[in-house]
């Protein structure tokens, strides 16, 4: 990316400022939207403030949903550090769950601590291959990471359903079918005085590892550099093969991780349950996130907890289960689109006295 | 109809592949006839993915309102069309990416089609008729082979009309030199935007009109999992066919002929591999992608603007 030099304040005023204007103005596209179909604005969003934030209970309810979306989100804002789009998270999470539950299966009888971290480190080893090969891909073959992310995700989900109904099927599970129980006793379980499972605990942990590292160590500047100028990186003597592999593989590692929580936290083993869409709201956090893993732990709540409210419409208003996915395609598109006044010059910044950067009616890649 | 390939024995099974081919690849090769001209242009639209099933939506609705399948294949390139508008107009504004705005509009397109869809899952819509050319034929299975829908020949009309615009046109020219040099087309007086929003629109009505197909034709009713990844497929479908319509077409009836052997071998009994035999287009996209593209140089005949190719 090519910004003129800012000050730190104005562009943070511009990082936070921009998304949140672009987030009310989405609001106020679906106020649209909500009358067009004949419904109130006002109770809509009533209901989706008090489904995900009104009470104890909704609160956690939307911590529930934000633990996979933090590490989701990580997938797609860590290979952008290095300046891919990858798009693949629903598959390595499919898969980070089936070879988590099947970890669990292998090592029933160790204690469970030893069981849980089994499980956790083959869903993220798992992702990690996974996604990896999309930034082994682009960077040795030229092929396009986000198309091949995507094409990575369709397989691994078709995976997923092939070893859940056929080979890894557990005979007893006859409505939805399941692998073997992974046993309660392996189960991850709650943050202590909360109906929150641990996971949201460790994607936090993970993001906010992430934003260090990347803003105090030297491999952020070096990521930066990779995703920017990659003839320049090579240049400065860095391994930019290895530095795209292992962004695409730190974000598959993510998503891979968030589906074997999914499994030992929430479902206990794999079944196409874990197939709800986490990977691609997670798309929309990291965007949203503007890439900053930091950004992503309050934006992973914000779209959390919309979806937890997603079953309260239902009940309440009778809208369709999909409402909240509207509001979130609204809230995504008015967000990228809203890029388009990044780098402008706004009052705050007149000091910098920044040219405004070449006329180019598009920004290039 | 695909049942039918029984009585033929293992036979059926490359009949059944044949005739799904020319069934599976309609949407395929509507897409990207359409996501061609778009990317002649310079752009790329990752959001056809959503426009797909947002005409499969709007389509299977419209025939059911109007009683007449070819009044929703209308409406479902109209709605197509009014997506890619939305697409071609964001992306004119400065720094905004094309890709990540692709993203965006498949998951609004999919948000959007499943809110809409929600009353359209249970009634069923008429369907388009297909013609039958196999009418000389006593066999049963050579008659079902041959029924081929009429989107399908338009698909192949198109290609063949395109394939002659691109190089003997003045928009087919004008559309390639935006495609190629923003600064070429600026030095001949070309409007570089409205001709990228143009090819747009356009690419949005095709594909549109390609999800119309999926919700009327085949599979032929509307739900949640009418496409996964179709329109993706087709994009990609796109870089392997160089950017030259013919090759869409035979490209299409490739990707078709995988995604049908899913189903004829299913109807075969064989069950076990049902969900791998159905990643089969994924992979054979991947694939594909693997084999055309390389890190040293850009791929022959890509249009020089378009940010998907560049390095």
């Amino acid at each position: 990316m090519s910004t003129a030099p800012l000050t730190r304040w104005s562009t943070l005023a511009e990082s936070i400022g921009i998304p949140l204007a672009a987030l009310l103005f989405a609001m106020l596209i679906f106020s649209g939207f909500v009358l067009a179909v004949g419904q109130s604005p006002v109770d809509v969003y009533a209901l989706l403030y008090q489904g995900g934030f009104g009470s104890a209970f909704a609160w956690q309810n939307s911590l529930l949903r934000a633990a996979p979306l933090i590490l989701t989100g990580l997938a797609v804002a860590l290979p952008a550090q290095a300046g891919m789009v990858i798009i693949g998270g629903e598959g390595a999470l499919a898969l980070g769950a089936l070879l988590a539950a099947v970890a669990g299966l292998v090592l029933a009888g160790l204690p469970p601590l030893a069981v849980q971290t089994g499980m956790l480190l083959t869903g993220a080893l798992c992702g990690a291959v996974w996604i990896g090969l999309s930034g082994w891909l682009r960077h040795y073959r030229g092929v396009n990471e986000t198309m091949s992310s995507l094409l990575l995700s369709y397989i691994g989900i078709a995976l997923l359903n092939h070893f859940v109904e056929g080979p890894l099927k557990d005979p007893a599970s006859l409505n939805k079918p399941s692998t073997r129980p992974i046993g309660d006793v392996n189960m991850i379980g709650n943050l202590p005085g909360l109906d929150v499972h641990y996971g949201l605990a460790i994607g936090a942990v993970i993001a906010l590892l992430a934003w260090i590292v990347l803003r105090y160590s030297t491999i952020g500047f070096a990521l930066r550099t990779v995703g920017g100028n990659p003839r320049a990186a090579q240049m400065a003597g860095l391994r930019v093969g290895g530095w795209i592999v292992g962004a695409a593989a730190a974000g598959g590692a993510a998503a891979g991780l968030a589906g074997a929580i999914e499994v030992a936290a929430v479902q206990g083993s794999a079944n196409a349950s874990v197939i709800a869409g986490y990977g691609y709201a997670g798309i929309l956090v990291a965007f949203i996130a503007r890439q900053n893993p930091l950004a992503v732990i309050p934006v992973s709540i914000l779209i959390g907890g919309i979806n937890a409210a997603g079953g309260l419409l239902q009940r309440r208003l009778d809208m369709p289960d999909a409402t909240v996915l509207v509001l979130q395609g609204i809230a995504f598109v008015v967000i990228i689109a809203s890029e388009t006044l990044i780098g402008r010059s706004y009052p705050w910044r007149a000091r910098t006295a920044s040219p405004p950067a070449n006329a180019q009616p598009e920004a290039g890649g | 109809m695909i049942d039918s390939a029984q009585g033929l024995g293992w036979w059926g099974v490359p009949l059944a592949v044949l005739a799904g081919a020319i069934r599976v690849s309609t949407p395929y090769l509507l897409v990207s006839l359409g996501e061609c001209i778009t990317e002649k242009a310079g752009r790329i639209n990752l959001g056809l993915e959503g426009v797909l099933i947002m005409g499969a939506m709007a389509g299977y609705g419209a025939a059911l309102v109007s009683g007449s399948p070819w009044f929703g294949v209308l409406a479902a390139g109209i709605v197509g069309a009014l997506l890619g508008l939305l697409h071609g107009l964001l992306c004119s504004l400065r720094r905004v990416n094309d890709i990540a705005l692709g993203i965006s509009i498949m998951l609004f397109g999919t948000g959007l089609a499943f809110f809409l869809g929600k009353p359209l899952v249970q009634p069923q819509a008429p369907t388009l008729a297909a013609i039958p050319f196999g009418g000389w034929s006593d066999i049963d299975q050579i008659r079902s082979a041959l029924q081929i829908n009429p989107l399908f020949l338009i698909g192949v009309g198109l290609a063949v009309f395109l394939h002659f615009a691109f190089r003997h046109t003045r928009w087919g020219l004008q559309l390639r030199v935006v495609g190629d040099s923003e600064d070429a087309a600026r030095a001949l007086g070309y409007r570089v935007l409205q001709t990228r929003i143009f090819a747009t629109v356009i690419g949005g009505f095709l594909a549109g009109v390609g999800g119309a197909f999926l919700s009327l034709y085949y599979p032929g009713s509307w739900n949640e999992g009418l496409s996964s990844g179709q329109g993706i497929i087709a994009v990609v479908l796109v870089i392997f066919a160089r950017w030259e319509p013919l090759r869409c077409l035979w490209a299409s009836l490739l990707f078709g002929g995988a995604g049908a052997l899913g189903p004829a071998l299913q109807s075969m009994g064989m069950n076990s591999g049902y969900y791998l035999f159905n990643a089969a287009p994924y992979v054979l996209t991947l694939i594909i992608l693997i084999a055309t593209c390389s890190p040293h140089r850009t791929l022959a005949g890509a249009p020089g603007e378009l940010s998907l190719v560049r390095h």
